[in-house]
């Protein structure tokens, strides 16, 4: 059986009642692990209220932060600030200079870009062959096209089925998430599977973007970021006396 | 002889802050029916609102087989309805009513 999780929640982290309303909502619809975007200077005795909140109604929670720098050299000085300290990093590209940095950089994982605004729909080849040699995906937020109507929605169906195309053809893996701040603009898996067929996707392929792709990201990155990883297959097993001296 | 037409059924689950009647729900899926798809892809949906349970806010809708995507869809892009934010949350789909109540043990 399918597992899905939807990687961007964003309620008022301050509001309570309204995280779990969101959190209830997400088990409720079938995710069995969400991510929250934080603040970044929240503290810890907070994310691990998060988490209670997360662990009593069965969902794995994943600590996000969205980054939306000025510049290339903003980004760079964040992520060195701020990589170790979040299980998912999404960059919010308002600029060409900070998406071409945040594609090529192995530390981003999710490359977001705004709902309205034609001209900040940065994701095209160039940006796509960069991100395919990085690790990082494109994500995709479902509440706009919800919330958005008329011309705009127009716009943005236009433009997400250009960057659909684009990234399945430089094999850019595409992440669905819901990008919602209240709970009528949660939609279950399958409803945003069916909703994505709007810009041409296949259901499979949306599903895939909900389920698959989100939790080998976030493994990976837990991974990464567990005491004794090394590098990408080593990590240490054992430390002390015990090891033979080279 | 010719087959019968194909049709779906789809369980619905309203949600909603304030009390809305039925005709506003139909209302607002054809609305989005047609905002999406147009009055062409409207005009072959065959939609008509079969059953609704009021205890936890259940409703039966109906469909033809071939728009059943495009239905879909434009039910999950509901967000409003007689003017108040809500959702429409799509439980079951099936090709019989009788299957389907089965699934939901309504």
């Amino acid at each position: 059986m399918r597992r899905f999780a939807d990687l961007h929640l964003k309620p008022h982290i301050e509001d309570t009642d309204q995280v779990e309303k969101l959190i209830k909502k997400a088990s409720e619809l079938g995710y069995r692990m969400v991510a929250m975007s934080l603040p970044i200077a929240i503290k810890q005795a907070r994310i691990s209220h998060l988490r209670k909140i997360c662990w009593d109604e069965k969902v794995d929670f994943v600590t996000r932060v969205n980054l939306a720098p000025g510049t290339a050299k903003e980004l760079l000085r964040d992520l060195r600030r701020f990589r170790r300290s979040f299980e998912i990093i999404s960059v919010i590209c308002h600029s060409k200079p900070v998406a071409r940095q945040a594609a090529k950089d192995r530390r981003v994982d999710l490359l977001t870009f705004p709902a309205t605004g034609i001209r900040k729909r940065l994701f095209d080849r160039a940006e796509a062959e960069l991100a395919s040699h990085a690790l990082s995906r494109l994500e995709i937020e479902m509440a706009p096209l919800l919330s958005l109507n008329g011309f705009s929605r127009i716009r943005l169906l236009s433009s997400l089925r250009k960057e659909f195309v684009i990234a399945k053809k430089f094999g850019v893996p595409v992440v669905l998430s819901s990008g919602a701040t209240d709970e009528y603009l949660m939609r279950g898996p399958r409803e945003y599977a069916a909703l994505a067929g709007l810009f041409d996707v296949a259901s499979s392929a949306a599903l895939d973007a909900l389920s698959d792709g989100p939790f080998s990201l976030v493994e990976r990155n837990r991974e990464k970021l567990s005491p004794g990883y090394v590098a990408p297959g080593i990590r240490v097993v054992k430390e002390g006396g015990c090891c033979p001296k080279v | 002889m010719p087959k019968g037409v194909r049709r779906r059924y789809l369980a619905l689950k309203l949600v909603s802050a304030h009390f809305v009647n039925q005709e506003d729900v139909m209302n607002a899926v054809w609305e989005a029916v047609v905002r999406l798809f147009g009055e062409y892809g409207a005009s072959k949906a065959d939609l008509a609102l079969i059953k609704r349970i009021p205890e936890g806010d259940y409703m039966v809708m109906r469909c033809s087989h071939s728009t059943l995507e495009m239905v879909k869809t434009s039910i999950a892009s509901v967000t409003e309805i007689g003017g108040s934010p809500a959702v429409v949350h799509i439980l079951r789909v099936s090709g019989t009513l009788k299957a389907l109540l089965k699934k939901l043990q309504l």
